[in-house]
């Protein structure tokens, strides 16, 4: 095994542990924002497209990354846009909802 | 600057955003901090594109302008479906939204693996592709992004209701899907003992596609939160795999944080419905939102009947009023409903939360999101373990189109199916009235003794027309 491949597998196991450790504490109101956010996360494929993108020369290759390009673009900017309209409707009190027509 | 020193900085970069998105995740603990958490992490996703977009513009590559025309019009198209279906969407489509963004992401992560196998086989040296060390991230980054891919567009696809959302069984579909799981395997064996073939890596890719398929057709609708963070998981061990077989650590990092929260979450939404995540995936139960017709009433006991008016003079005159919504309700897209009726109550002085079981909606913590959209604020919002001490107190325990989570059976009857799973214990409550369109039983198939409790009575509407007309009838008490 290469140092190269050993050093990524530890960081591998690590992140794995860290994804444990901070996930397991997220109360279950928001496992839909946070499974939306992490779904976000892994729009990070986008760097690897650029970079598969940046050096195709062959047709296949290029049409390839051209999809995975706008593929992973739509992961992250769906994804963090999504997650944030969620967010934003979680209020303490709610903003300035009315409610004289109780009274009775 | 020369290419050494911009290849320490943008890894340095790599890993600033890798750091915002474990923080970015951390602050999804609370409601009051988690925007933030989501921008700090949205934050660190710029900053690694921004970083890649340096790498390559330094030069040290010589990418050509037909590379940027690629790059810069993949980002332009799927920027803008991105966007565009983001800012659209409905809160109660939002879990479909969210598989479909998985599915593309799931995608992208196999597409850099073929692209990288088919680019490496058609040059001079293959010997880097008869090493273990590259096939195994590589098929393995194939077959889970391939098999997302297909899973997450079907799953959403039975979301959005384009396939029915019962399971479908297909006349030897499991034998289908062991079989394309032997091509798969025997494809990647093939390949692992070092052997290189782009034909046999598309009967890899083809076997991956149609697992996928196969995997979430059998699925019912109401697994679908299980079935939704499991595709999540994947994607993100997909992504981690498609890091080592570019080398890159952010991929690695980032990847295997969603992976591995993806599969707390999988396991607790499984426990939350007492059920393995293998049983899940063998696809049990039959139902999901197809058994709501079907009738039993009658059995095992007698159902007391009430009407909207009996109903609304019981919560006005209560003081504390405990709301359990599920699957139904979001179905029927009624939390509006049930918000107005809430703040009604709470106008006359009575007290309103919402016991909320950690599978009620169509995907994990899905109600709190519809809830929240309703302007429920998020404190009257409580789990499971916080609430079910609190029915004895509540003089009136409303269960709006939820069944098998308050089934007392899941306490009680050993020989029930469902026993052992944790359930809202609504039959403590002083009395309860559940508002339910029919008799007919719920996910698990069984009768539910909670509708034949003397304290219970059965309001029996659609749950927003019933929601509604007991708003009505409070305001004319």
């Amino acid at each position: 095994m290469s140092p190269e491949l050993l050093s990524a597998i530890t960081i591998f196991v690590l992140a794995i542990l860290v994804g444990f450790e901070v996930i397991s504490k997220v109360p279950a109101t928001l496992h839909t924002p946070l499974m939306s956010g992490a779904n976000s996360i892994h729009g990070i494929v986008l760097v690897g497209s650029m970079l598969i993108a940046a050096s195709a020369t062959e047709p296949l290759s290029q049409i390839l990354s051209l999809v995975a390009v706008a593929f992973a673009t739509m992961n992250v900017v769906g994804g963090y846009v999504v997650t944030d309209r969620m967010l934003q409707m979680f209020k303490k009190k709610p903003a300035a909802v009315a409610k004289p027509e109780a009274e009775g | 600057m020369n290419a050494q020193t911009l290849d320490t900085i943008v890894r340095l970069i790599y890993l600033l955003a890798a750091a915002g998105f474990v923080f970015g995740l951390h602050q999804m603990n609370s409601p009051a901090t988690a925007r933030n958490g989501n921008l700090l992490s949205a934050g660190g996703m710029a900053l690694a594109v921004i970083a890649t977009v340096l790498l390559l513009a330094s030069g040290s590559g010589g990418v050509s302008s037909t590379a940027w025309l690629i790059i810069g019009l993949g980002i332009l198209i799927g920027g803008g479906l991105g966007l565009y279906t983001a800012r659209t969407v409905k809160m109660t489509a939002m879990p479909q939204l969210v598989s479909l963004f998985n599915a593309v992401g799931g995608g992208a992560a196999a597409l850099i693996a073929i692209d990288d196998y088919i680019r490496l086989s058609s040059g001079g040296d293959v010997s880097e592709l008869r090493s273990l060390q590259f096939t195994i991230p590589t098929v393995l980054d194939v077959i889970i992004g391939c098999v997302t891919f297909t899973g997450s567009l079907v799953a959403s696809g039975k979301l959005q209701g384009l396939i029915p959302g019962k399971p479908i069984v297909v006349p030897g579909g499991r034998i289908i899907t062991f079989g394309v799981a032997a091509v798969a395997a025997i494809g990647a064996l093939y390949l692992f003992a070092g052997n290189v073939s782009v034909p046999v890596l598309f009967l890899i890719i083809a076997a991956g596609l149609i697992f996928g398929i196969t995997m979430v057709l059998p699925i019912g609708g109401a697994d679908m939160p299980v079935v939704i963070s499991l595709l999540n998981s994947f994607t993100g061990t997909a992504v981690a795999m498609a890091g080592f077989v570019i080398g890159s650590n952010v991929l690695i990092i980032a990847g295997a944080l969603v992976g591995a929260s993806g599969a707390i979450l999988t396991k607790l939404m499984a426990n939350a419905m007492n059920r393995s995540v293998l049983n899940i995936i063998a696809g049990g139960f039959g139902g999901g939102e197809g058994t709501v017709g079907e009738t039993a009433r009658g059995s095992g006991g007698s159902v007391r009947e009430v009407s909207a008016d009996d109903v609304a003079i019981q919560l006005a005159y209560a003081s504390k009023v405990i709301v359990v919504p599920g699957y139904g309700l979001a179905v029927a897209q009624a939390q509006h409903q049930v918000r107005e009726l809430a703040e009604l109550l709470e106008s006359r002085g009575v007290v309103v939360e919402y016991a909320i079981h950690p599978v009620a909606g169509r995907m994990p913590g899905h109600m709190n999101v519809l809830l929240a959209e309703a302007s429920v604020p998020y404190p009257q919002l409580k789990e499971m373990d916080e609430i079910n001490p609190e029915f004895p107190r509540a003089d009136v325990a409303l269960v709006v189109g939820a069944n098998d989570v308050t089934n007392p059976a899941a306490r009680s009857n050993p020989g029930s199916p469902i026993y052992g799973m944790p359930i809202l214990d609504v039959d403590q409550a002083k009395s309860v009235v559940v508002i339910k369109r029919s008799m007919g039983r719920g996910y698990a198939g069984i009768d539910n003794e909670l509708y034949t409790n003397p304290k219970t009575g059965m309001l029996f509407a659609d749950a927003k027309e019933g929601l509604a007309s007991l708003v009505a009838a409070v305001k004319a008490v």
